[in-house]
């Protein structure tokens, strides 16, 4: 028994010693690669050859055929597809993984619009002199936003999103409302028209998307975008404890307790709130254009096609501002062959290639031209209302630790329409996380 | 060998010709055994300390005049560990703290009564048995995101549950009907592990003892208590000792089923998770050692004080001293289970 420890504690010993040398290494390694760091990104876009585009999983089926028509003009400089996750916060991870360990694994990356910030404060990817993109004016301005940090071009919008007020015009019609409402104010007398019909029965006014996540940054940014305030003002400087704010606020808080917003919406996403929408329990809906083609179906899943129609967002004394989606491509500062890499993401900008891809998979585009085409309004009779949307659309904040603000305004804007916490200290609350987070 | 070692050696109980006989051994034990200790030192060991490492280093905190991050990780000593416990972060802390701590003692306390009734169940021979062990283990058998998956569907706005409570309870919104119904996805997921471990443990009991007791006319209650709750004990130990320790670490039931940053479900994992996600890795780290050292002194304490048998180390340290003929035999009977339930829990809960 005994002499069986001693030598398992001499063995234990020898392993010890082997995992010291292994952290050893480990240290050294780790401090070269921190010391050495940053240098890389501001370097020219130069070296040609084929390169690879990291993108979020592609549903549609269709981004293969744009990167073939890339690839069979340009055969010595071939693109190749680095699919990852589909869920937002796994690419994220793996892009900033990649960042960290200075791989060249991805050129082009398919950026979410609120990414641009921390990407380029940590120098992860490259700034792009505004000539090197030569459509850039014809780009929807708000997009453009988007890939800037501190007024320097960071990546080039490919597509966008914005958010628009689905509307029952069936219920509408028969209540004898001609135009959908513009003004918050106007939807509730709207909804109070419509409630006294039978049909009405069991239905609230309006939904958007209230569940703790990303999507109730979105709407607590409407509403206090569309109520004349900001979440962070022109020179980045948290502004959240105002009169404005606390307007845009309170229409949400009162929707709750007064039953215009359902109580269950609280648990709402997307799919939820659509689903709802279609079940016809809601005459307001507040989503994103896919919901248009979904809801349309006439399979059965929903029980509104045929029966609404779209506008852009209302707000306090007019038109609501949305809040901008969409995603921009952004090259790896860690990446070879940058000269290829800024003429792909021109072909993937440019008129051409943003018109075949809204054709095949319905995703907003940045050119404003595209939403006058007469052939896109036919297919997409949203097209109009959207662009109404996403040209008056504002970003959310650009910080570099977005992970942490977004975080911080979901917890507050979640409290406050909970009940739990009274609007404005809610937002005053806010403002010293928000200060907290931002100054340095 | 030399003089003076023996004699310094003789009051030892070993014979001289042991030891040199143990030296031989030691050293080739020790050449064969160095891969094994090797590739252990690399999985286990190594990220332990790396782990260590970063928790006393931050990076990336600050903007220079360009509003870039200023690069290159800076040692800041026990700092990532001070913040853990004041201020904003002191409270979330101790917030999840406290959830982690109410989800182990209350989930494992359901399961360990559940557990231990399905194991009864599944042990008694009557028709279909087969079937219901089957369908008992069903759950066990589902990967935790996809039955956290499933309770979300269950417990949506619009769910069945509250189709079949007839009333609207908002299960994922802050307060304790989120607690609750993670107490129950994780019951229904886990009390079967238990099950399964006690029908093993319940099997290695002989069926005289039971039909002695039958003679000396004790009743069914007076069996269950006397023989088979303390024959099945190790068994059961070992079983809840591998509980307590996922539970403690229990991150994507509430991460799926009530979602991130709720405080009434936010767990210490779900910490570790959220700092790393913003690339703090210094932090991160901090709460992930401050998690390890909380599991290990449970562990601790719960082998201590209830003296589960999880590698054997009873039958190897005390061969005959004390115990009984009956104590020895069930102690013997728990390494294979505690082999049985270590190579379950490797699949992931």
């Amino acid at each position: 028994m005994r002499f069986e420890r001693s030598h398992a504690r001499g063995t234990a010993f020898v392993a010890v010693a082997g995992s010291l040398v292994l952290l050893a290494a480990a240290c050294g390694s780790g401090d070269n690669g921190s010391s050495s760091g940053g240098s890389s990104s501001t370097g020219a876009l130069d070296g040609r050859g084929p390169i690879t585009f990291a993108t979020g999983k592609d549903t549609s089926g269709f981004l293969p055929k744009q990167l073939a028509a890339w690839n069979a003009a340009h055969p010595n400089e071939k693109v190749e597809l680095k699919e990852l996750p589909e869920d937002a916060d796994a690419q994220r991870q793996q892009m900033v993984q990649n960042a960290q360990a200075k791989s060249d694994a991805f050129t082009v990356l398919n950026m979410d619009v609120v990414w641009t910030s921390e990407f380029a404060a940590n120098q992860w990817i490259t700034q792009i002199p505004e000539d090197k993109v030569p459509d850039l004016g014809k780009l929807i301005p708000a997009t453009v936003e988007t890939a800037k940090y501190r007024d320097k071009l960071y990546g080039v919008p490919i597509t966008s999103d914005g958010g628009l007020l689905y509307y029952r015009t069936d219920l509408l019609t028969k209540a004898g409302i001609a135009a959908p409402p513009k003004t918050w104010d106007e939807m509730l007398a709207d909804c109070q028209k419509v409630a006294t019909l039978p049909e009405a029965k069991g239905m609230s006014c309006y939904s958007g998307q209230f569940e703790k996540y990303e999507g109730l940054t979105v709407n607590f940014s409407e509403a206090i975008n569309s109520a004349g305030g900001d979440i962070v003002d022109k020179d980045g400087k948290p502004n959240v404890n105002t009169p404005e704010a606390k307007a845009g606020l309170e229409e949400l808080v009162n929707g709750f307790k007064t039953g215009a917003i359902p109580k269950a919406a609280i648990t709402y996403k997307e799919e939820e709130s659509r689903r709802a929408f279609q079940d016809g329990k809601l005459l307001f809906l507040r989503n994103w254009p896919y919901v248009y083609s979904l809801a349309n179906k006439t399979d059965g899943s929903s029980k509104v096609a045929g029966k609404f129609a779209v506008a852009p967002l209302p707000g306090k004394t007019g038109p609501g501002v949305s809040s901008l989606g969409g995603h921009d491509y952004a090259i790896n500062s860690f990446a070879k062959n940058k000269a290829t890499a800024i003429d792909f993401i021109n072909f993937m900008a440019s008129e051409a290639r943003q018109k075949a891809n809204i054709e095949a998979t319905s995703q907003a585009p940045t050119w404003a031209s595209l939403y006058d085409d007469p052939t896109l309004q036919k297919q997409f009779p949203y097209l109009a209302p959207l662009k109404a949307s996403i040209l008056g659309a504002k970003p959310r904040p650009k910080v570099v630790k977005y992970g942490d603000v977004t975080a911080a305004i979901q917890a507050a804007a979640y409290d406050a329409l909970n009940g739990t916490v009274a609007p404005d200290k809610a937002l005053s609350d806010l403002q010293t996380k928000l200060q907290s987070l931002i100054t340095n | 060998m030399t003089v003076s070692a023996p004699v310094a050696e003789r009051p030892v109980r070993k014979p001289k010709r042991q030891q040199r006989f143990d030296e031989g051994t030691g050293r080739l034990a020790a050449i064969l055994l160095s891969p094994t200790l090797l590739v252990l030192a690399v999985v286990v060991l190594f990220p332990i300390i790396a782990a260590l490492r970063e928790s006393l280093f931050q990076s990336g905190q600050h903007l220079d005049a360009n509003g870039f991050v200023v690069q290159g990780s800076q040692f800041v000593g026990l700092r990532n560990y001070t913040d853990i416990f004041k201020g904003d972060t002191g409270h979330r802390f101790w917030n999840a703290f406290y959830n982690t701590t109410f989800f182990t003692v209350v989930c494992v306390v359901l399961e360990t009564v559940l557990g231990v009734a399905m194991a009864l169940v599944m042990a008694k021979a009557f028709k279909g048995r087969g079937i219901v062990r089957a369908s008992i283990l069903v759950p066990w058998a589902i990967p935790t995101v996809i039955s956290a998956l499933l309770w979300k569907w269950v417990f949506q706005a619009d769910g069945i549950f509250n189709a079949i409570i007839g009333t609207q309870v908002l299960w994922s919104t802050e307060g304790w009907q989120s607690k609750l119904s993670i107490v129950i996805a994780d019951t229904w997921k886990t009390a079967p592990f238990i099950g399964l471990l006690v029908l093993a443990g319940l099997q290695t009991i002989p069926a005289e003892v039971y039909e002695a007791a039958k003679v000396d006319g004790a009743n069914a209650w007076q069996t269950f208590l006397r023989i088979t709750m303390p024959l099945v004990k190790p068994a059961l130990l070992v079983a809840v000792l591998f509980r307590i320790l996922d539970t403690l670490r229990i991150f994507d039931l509430p991460f799926v089923l009530v979602g991130a940053h709720k405080d009434s479900v936010e767990t210490l994992s779900m910490l570790a998770f959220d700092e790393a996600a913003n690339v703090r890795y210094g932090p991160a780290a901090a709460y992930a050692t401050v998690l390890f050292v909380y599991v290990a002194v449970v562990a601790y304490l719960f082998v201590k004080i209830l003296g589960a048998d999880v590698i054997g180390e009873a039958r190897a340290k005390k061969p005959g001293g004390g115990a009984k003929g009956k104590r020895r035999r069930d102690r013997e009977a728990a390494p294979s289970i505690g082999a049985a339930a270590a190579s379950n829990t490797g699949m992931g809960v």
